[in-house]
């Protein structure tokens, strides 16, 4: 569904990835992992267009997006969310959801129109938040959300857009370990339906969910494979890159 | 101006029915309380300004420090229409309508990629530009001088004409403009088009990752309100009957920022209304006692930015909406 191939990526002097090749299969949920530094966010950089990569080639559906802006990777149904909590912070939870619903979007250059009218995105927009648990937060501007709401929103706001591949960056970052149960209830229901692809660090998190894996070192692919086949890598191990329990 | 989208959005909510009201009676009340007629027509005129001023600031959060730019540019693009094409008053404020959208649209090419300092500062670098170019180009604008003897062509609607010569028909004619100019803008920032606008201003780079162009809606914006700046200044030629280049300077540009901070333009739709009106009336009131009052209309803006930077509208809770 979605394959970049040899991609090269630097940042001045610095080589930031190299040779990096990656396979996302339709229907499954795919992890990246990794220690800090390894490449994982340039990566979804790459991938979603916030960065053109040096050279490599990014395909989705056997159509090459390498170097597409992020707004016509969006449009092709790629949708991701951020680590670094990205919301419309003075927009109430609904409003965040609906302004990313692609009935708003095709209306975005509606000047007369009362969008309170437009009953499809509105209807679109509630079953989001109630889908990512704030159904009863519709109202509450997003910069007065709990932590854990908001780390629920910035996924509803990626997933409004209606996307068949979804890229989450650390979804469960600075979560507890309640918000992060909520989280992964969240996305074991999300990936009966959509394509995901997860970067994570709590690898308990991600070898409960991932159904393939992929090991960032260094800026490289240094393991790939099914979490049953990572725990018994070597290079896993060796590495040290987390306590798998 | 932020409130929740899901609930129905007026067509003239309760603060614009107490602006039109304020308005259309003015005339017969402004000289029992000591002011003139004359007054409420140049408040009006700039309340147009600060509103379409305000669709950047305040709306999209994109500071324009050179917009008095296209106020001139309007100011003689209705001056020059009615002295080489025709002196018909729709052509000229649609010449100045369209001079001020030009203008926008062009500047706006070079400033949409940009935001806060960086966009600040070109664009008071470009109104610079027109200032100079309506200083230097002596041929079409007359230099300092400007361009002086505009007439106020009749309001012809083609089965009736109106003369504009009397400043109450002045005064009418401005009100029409300047309630249809408040409705279209409220309006629009209450569209689809005004809150994907204020989503930019909150997140930039997530609008662009839910799939928004942003250049693409910054520069129209931009284009807008240089357009409402545009034809804001047709209506001063009209008034004012001269268009000269100090309505682009700087202290012009900075006015109507001063303006729309102090009346809460940030926090508000009607911010900018607010800081019009207070201008003026601090213009006439306090300059009455004393050649001193843009000292103390400065240290007034000072004095809010430092304690209360939502503005007026911020202080009297005169919210657009409830918040959610």
């Amino acid at each position: 569904m979605f394959e970049a191939s040899r991609l090269h990526k630097r940042f001045g002097a610095q080589v930031v990835l190299e040779d990096v090749s990656l396979r996302f299969e339709a229907g499954r949920l795919s992890g990246i992992m990794g220690p800090n530094g390894a490449g994982k966010t340039t990566c979804f950089n790459l991938l979603t267009g916030r960065h053109a990569p040096d050279r490599g080639r990014v395909t989705f559906e056997g159509r090459d997006i390498t170097g597409l802006p992020p707004r016509a990777i969006a449009r092709l149904g790629i949708s991701r969310s951020f680590q670094i909590m990205n919301l419309f912070d003075e927009y109430s939870a609904l409003d965040n959801v609906l302004v990313a619903t692609p009935g708003v979007r095709t209306r975005g250059f509606s000047m007369l129109t009362d969008l309170s009218r437009a009953r499809g995105p509105l209807e679109e927009a509630h079953e989001v938040l109630a889908r990512v648990g704030l159904g009863g937060k519709a109202a509450t501007r997003a910069r007065d959300l709990s932590y854990g709401d908001r780390r629920a929103l910035e996924i509803g706001v990626a997933l409004a857009a209606k996307p068949r591949l979804l890229f989450l960056d650390e979804p469960t970052a600075g979560l507890g370990a309640q918000g992060t149960a909520r989280i992964a209830g969240l996305i074991g229901e999300l990936k009966r339906s959509i394509t995901l692809v997860m970067i994570e660090h709590d690898m308990k998190f991600l070898f409960g969910l991932a159904d393939h894996i992929y090991v960032m070192h260094w800026g490289q692919v240094i393991a790939e494979g099914t979490p049953a086949m990572l725990r018994a890598n070597p290079w896993v191990q060796r590495s040290n890159l987390g306590q798998l329990g | 101006m932020i409130g929740a989208a899901d609930r129905r959005v007026p067509l003239a909510p309760a603060p614009m029915l107490a602006l039109f009201a304020v308005f259309a009676t003015l005339p017969w009340w402004i000289e029992a309380v000591g002011l003139y007629p004359y007054l409420g027509v140049e408040i009006m005129i700039w309340i147009v300004f600060a509103l379409g001023f305000n669709l950047l600031l305040g709306t999209s959060g994109l500071p324009s420090f050179g917009h008095g730019a296209y106020f001139g540019v309007g100011a003689y693009g209705f001056g020059l229409a009615q002295f080489h094409l025709h002196p018909n008053l729709w052509l000229c404020l649609g010449v100045a309508l369209a001079a001020g959208a030009l203008a926008g649209a062009l500047v706006g090419c070079f400033v949409s990629h940009r935001r806060g300092i960086y966009f600040a500062l070109l664009t008071i670098a470009f109104g610079q530009i027109f200032w100079f170019v309506a200083v230097k180009w002596h041929s079409v604008t007359h230099g300092e001088d400007g361009l002086l003897n505009i007439r106020r062509p009749d309001a012809d609607f083609g089965f009736v004409a109106w003369s504009l010569q009397s400043n109450e028909a002045l005064y009418a004619f401005c009100f029409a403009v300047f309630a249809f100019v408040v409705l279209l803008l409220w309006r629009l920032v209450h569209s689809p088009y005004g809150r994907v606008l204020a989503a930019i201003r909150q997140n930039e780079t997530r609008a662009r990752f839910v799939g928004y162009h942003v250049w693409l809606f910054k520069w129209s914006a931009f284009t807008l309100s240089a357009a409402i700046a545009g034809l804001a200044g047709g209506l001063f030629a009209l008034a004012q009957q001269s268009a000269y280049p100090n309505v682009m300077s700087l202290s012009q540009s900075g006015l109507v920022v001063m303006m729309t901070l102090i009346g809460g333009g940030l926090v508000s739709f009607w911010g900018p209304v607010l800081g019009t009106v207070v201008f003026f009336l601090a213009r006439d009131l306090l300059g009455a006692y004393t050649e001193a009052w843009l000292l103390w209309y400065g240290l007034l803006f000072m004095l809010i930015v430092l304690f209360k930077p939502e503005g007026l509208a911020g202080l009297l809770h005169v919210r657009s909406k409830p918040a959610a």
